[in-house]
């Protein structure tokens, strides 16, 4: 399977503080790969930076065969990636329609499909179209979030921590929304929520304190006991 | 009752004025977190640039066309130049503002020479009319109109244009406009030049409503806009034209009833707004 995305030796700075030491890994064109860690082990920095919003210090980041570290994040949007913010980034004063419009780079026919079929997934948007994007409950307000990004046609989705803060049932619809997403675009996902990281993803990199440590098959994850209890504190 | 009404026009045309400067001022700070200190520099060149074609023509709308493209110029000027090598760092930005305030103030008697210059309507603007017992000033009742007109073309281009609606993102979440394929800088400068123009144009609409102009003028209005900004809530459009109305009818008031106390009604109102409501009477929400 070809490498859509690749991280060879990423190092990063927030401020004074070196975040990332040595990233790397590679993401394949039709998988949803998922990032893992402990807290503050630089999986959010790791997906700031692939998409420019975090400059890169030394390594390089591949996309398409093409070096897109430190490019602008606006470029890098244009190049085809999708980025859905742990805070999710509504804009709340803005209603849900005005959310995808300012989402949507273009009008056509192609953007008009996607744009059904992420309404008719996540019916909830459609029903509070004229609703301010702050008033969604966190449910809706992830909905929107993912709609936004995938109204485009964006072969590589970074998504982070689509459960954080929700309630299990709505935890469902994104991890079910997340799976049907899956058939037409690439994921790269973080996730603290183990269960739900691994009903969706195929494969799996460990970064802890901005190494990626591990990686492999996610269903070999799933029986790695040990591993699991190093560095996702889960036993 | 019909002074009531007639400080009422006055009020609302010295709003409207105000209103011109802040919304461009209220647009810098809430979409690009700039601290613009220069912005009184942009009115009173499209001021003076408006009046000087003004005269040379012969035509007020030709003055005020002069007037914005000399606000889009410098602004344009001032975003490459001043603003963008202090973006994110509040000090150096009025520092530098506030400089580059000056540095316009001190060009203006270089370019026009030092003195005031006097100012008078167009012809078609001068006089009044009656309505009842009422004397309606006709260049009062312009400003007013072209305030109504600047505020309800923006107003539709905000909600109504995907550009609108991309400023209004920008000012809750510019990372997340970035993220979604948009290159914010661009939308800076344009929002920063339309700002600039804004400035301008209340310059050139100020001239003959006040009948003089001099170089100082700027900085005495823009700290009515400061205070209209923080009071209608930073980064808020609609805030700023209540606000401004607000502030332009309290100094009306103020100005016939208790003239000493005029400028002070507003830091008090200000003042007033900061300790109740800090975010302001219509605060942009991230």
């Amino acid at each position: 399977m070809n490498s859509l995305l690749k991280l060879n030796q990423v190092e990063a700075y927030i401020n004074q503080y070196h975040i990332l030491h040595n990233i790397s890994f590679d993401v394949r064109e039709g998988e949803v790969n998922v990032l893992l860690g402990r807290n503050g082990a630089g999986k959010t920095t790791t997906l700031r930076t692939i998409m420019g919003l975090n400059s890169v210090s030394k390594g390089t980041i591949t996309y398409e065969g093409e070096n897109i570290a430190n490019e602008k994040p606006h470029i890098i949007a244009n190049k085809g990636i999708g980025l859905v913010p742990e805070d999710q980034g509504i804009f709340a004063d803005l209603t849900v329609g005005e959310n995808m419009s300012v989402a949507m780079k273009q009008e056509n026919a192609e953007s008009t499909k996607r744009l059904e079929w992420v309404l008719e997934l996540f019916p909830d948007l459609k029903k509070f179209w004229r609703k301010p994007g702050g008033q969604l409950s966190g449910g809706q307000k992830q909905m929107l979030a993912i709609a936004r990004a995938y109204v485009n046609e964006n072969e590589l989705l970074l998504i982070d921590e689509p459960s954080k803060g929700l309630a299990p049932v709505v935890v469902e619809k994104v991890t079910e929304s997340i799976q049907q997403m899956k058939d037409q675009t690439t994921i790269l996902l973080v996730e603290q929520n183990f269960l739900m990281a691994s009903q969706i993803g195929d494969r799996f990199f460990i970064i802890d304190n901005g190494e990626t440590v591990h990686h492999g098959e996610m269903e070999a994850l799933k029986t790695d006991k040990a591993m699991m209890k190093t560095y996702l504190g889960i036993s | 009752m019909d002074l009531l009404f007639v400080l009422l026009i006055n009020g609302l045309a010295t709003g409207m004025l105000i209103f011109l400067l802040a919304a461009g001022l209220t647009l810098i700070f809430g979409l690009m977190d700039v601290l613009n200190f220069a912005h009184g520099g942009l009115f009173i060149w499209g001021a003076y640039s408006g009046v000087w074609m003004y005269h040379v023509t012969n035509s007020f709308t030709v003055g005020i066309a002069a007037a914005i493209v000399t606000g889009l110029v410098i602004g344009l000027v001032t975003e490459k130049v001043i603003i963008r090598p202090v973006y994110g760092n509040h000090i150096q930005q009025i520092l530098i503002t506030l400089g580059f305030m000056l540095v316009l103030q001190e060009l203006i008697k270089v370019v026009f020479g030092p003195s005031q210059k006097a100012v008078a309507p167009p012809a078609f603007l001068e006089g009044s009319f009656m309505v009842g017992d009422i004397v309606l000033i006709k260049y009062r009742l312009f400003i007013i109109l072209i305030g109504l007109v600047v505020f309800f073309v923006f107003a539709y281009i905000f909600k109504q244009t995907r550009i609108g609606l991309i400023v209004r993102a920008g000012v809750m979440n510019k990372e997340m406009v970035q993220s979604l394929g948009i290159n914010i800088k661009l939308v800076f400068m344009v929002v920063f030049m339309v700002g600039a123009a804004l400035a301008a144009l209340s310059g050139i609409l100020h001239a003959p409503y006040s009948g003089v102009i001099y170089a100082e003028m700027g900085l005495e209005f823009s700290i009515l806009a400061f205070i209209v900004v923080i009071i209608g809530g930073m980064g808020s459009f609609k805030g700023s034209l209540v606000a401004a109305l607000l502030v332009g009818c309290m100094q009306a008031f103020m100005a016939y009833y208790v003239p000493s106390l005029s400028l002070a009604t507003n830091m008090l109102l200000m003042v007033i707004v900061l300790v109740f409501r800090p975010q302001g009477l219509f605060p942009v929400k991230g």
